[in-house]
């Protein structure tokens, strides 16, 4: 048995991203909750399972089920980090295939950015890396940064082409927080943060929530907008703590990749768009390198002089990405949302033309959670 | 690998502190030890209950060579009204487990993948004591 296809996203919104002046996480969350639920025409009735992840409500299934007052059969809070929400259409697939659950709702939100502007999470130090006072998670991105660099020649002016080319999709997306133009120089001259990465290698701190609605592919056509159908899907763990990695040039995403392509039945060239949890520029390179789209050690080349900006070889991250678009801190759902959008042929000036199968990444921890799902229109199945 | 077997070293655990507060003591005393397995003589660090390699709970004691390499290297910049700027590397050392740290005695910008460095016991951030390194004398 395969969940290929079994399962698609019949509704799908994002809410307050940017700036949500005066508004909780949690409030942000029902926000694109709603937007969603009115997407896919649900009423909120019918939810019958919820999946969250917050940063800092440990126990936000709970909390989401009481603000939607719901009793839901099942409450998924699994918190791999950024990755959360790409395990979770899994989990929602599994539910919805084995008549579980009838409608499973997937949904984010945090106000990192008005409440606190800087990265909000629960998460302290590590024992064996608190005494020497890395920057958590930058330095430890650096460090991947520093490898890579090392061991393939990785360049400085390469790291700098993943800022310019999320720029230059966010200039495209009348959603994006930040669409100013942004050179190759400009990335290079900002403050150097924790060398490699300088600020503009680092992802956005903004507001921002999104929300999907999931359903058997059997009653996906019931709801007024395309469905798009989950194809394939994948997780790898590899370690917590940056010092714990067994290979810093080599995430995870070699194996959430390959696991969700082979449960799809596609191949990285078959990929119309991509959507990869860009927290620092570095990891674009990583992703790219280990779901399959170039050898290892050539991504910085693969992404040189707009290889994956407009009009580049690959699309990646149309909507601008966490480094122009919205970065509320776990940014999954967001790759998810943007996907939809290509697939229904939402995405305006930043639309793929004929875009039928999509891939979106998200990353979890520091490097540490890598979750790949694959993402069809009805011409896939 | 062979199943895991509850040997007496198991029993043992129930009554002795867990292998980091073993660690931090064996620090505090300036003692930097590392865990090698029993079974299958892999070391171990950080410090765990049973050995990532194979299961097994048989984790002794060692003292490292306290030579290392560095794998990878960041510098935190910081203004000097903020203490100014620190170095995070990554060792891998001789017995083939990594571990963070942070190289005293030579200028951020020479500590590159591949330095030549040995451990000794210094200050962590937080006053205690932390396993730091020096580059290797008359290596490069
Ligand atoms: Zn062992």
């Amino acid at each position: 048995m395969s969940l290929r296809g079994k399962a698609a996203i019949v509704g799908a919104a994002l809410a307050g991203c940017g700036e949500a002046h005066g508004k909780s996480a949690m409030e942000i969350t029902v926000e694109a909750v709603h937007g969603a639920l009115a997407d896919a025409v649900v009423s909120l009735g019918d939810v019958d399972a919820i999946a969250t992840c917050q940063p800092l409500d440990m126990l936000s299934g709970l909390t989401l089920a009481q603000e939607l007052g719901l009793n839901p059969k099942f409450t998924m809070n699994n918190r791999t980090g950024g990755s959360s929400f790409l395990s979770h259409t899994l989990w929602a697939a599994m539910l919805l295939e084995l008549r579980l659950a009838d409608t499973v709702l997937i949904c984010y939100g945090s106000n990192q950015r008005t409440a606190s502007g800087k990265l909000m999470t629960a998460l302290g130090l590590p024992t064996y890396e608190a005494p020497y006072k890395p920057m958590f998670p930058l330095s430890s991105y650096a460090l991947a940064a520093d490898r890579h660099m090392t061991q393939f020649g990785t360049t400085r002016e390469q790291l700098a082409d993943v800022a310019v080319a999320a720029r230059a999709w966010a200039q495209k997306n009348p959603e994006a927080f930040i669409r100013d133009p942004l050179t190759r120089e400009d990335v290079i001259a900002s403050r150097l943060v924790s060398d490699p990465l300088r600020v503009r290698d680092c992802c956005l701190v903004t507001d921002g929530g999104g929300a999907l609605v999931m359903r058997r592919a059997e009653t996906a056509k019931d709801h007024p907008r395309p469905p798009v159908y989950l194809l394939g899907g994948g997780e790898g763990t590899t370690h917590r703590d940056i010092s714990e990695v067994p290979d810093l040039t080599v995430t995870g995403a070699a194996q959430s990749g390959a696991t969700a392509m082979k449960m799809a039945g596609v191949k990285p060239a078959d990929i119309d768009v991509v959507q990869l949890y860009d927290a620092f520029t570095i990891n674009v390179i990583l992703f790219l390198e280990d779901l399959g789209f170039c050898k290892k050690g050539e991504g910085g080349a693969f992404v040189e002089n707009g290889g994956i900006a407009p009009g580049g070889h690959l699309p990646v991250n149309t909507n601008g990405g966490g480094l122009s678009c919205v970065h509320p801190g776990m940014y999954g759902i967001f790759t998810l949302v943007e996907a939809v959008r290509q697939l229904r042929g939402d995405a305006g000036d930043r639309q793929i033309d004929g875009a039928e199968l999509a891939m979106a990444h998200g990353n979890g921890g520091v490097l540490s959670s890598q979750v790949t799902n694959i993402l069809g229109t009805e011409s896939t199945l | 690998m062979a199943a895991i077997t509850l040997d007496s070293e198991m029993t043992d655990m129930k009554n002795s502190p867990g292998p980091d507060a073993v660690f931090a003591a064996k620090l505090a005393e300036g003692v930097f030890e590392i865990q090698k397995c029993g079974a299958c003589g892999a070391h171990v660090f950080h410090p765990r209950v049973i050995c990532p390699t194979c299961g097994s709970a048989d984790l002794g004691w060692v003292a490292p060579t306290a030579r290392g390499t560095i794998y990878a290297r960041t510098v935190v910049r910081r203004k000097p009204e903020r203490g100014g700027d620190y170095n995070v590397v990554l060792v891998d050392l001789e017995e083939g487990v990594r571990m963070m740290s942070r190289v005293d005695g030579i200028t951020h910008d020479e500590i590159a993948a591949g330095l030549k460095v040995r451990a000794s016991i210094g200050e962590g951030a937080d006053g205690g004591p932390a396993v730091v390194f020096r580059p290797e004398r008359g290596a490069s």
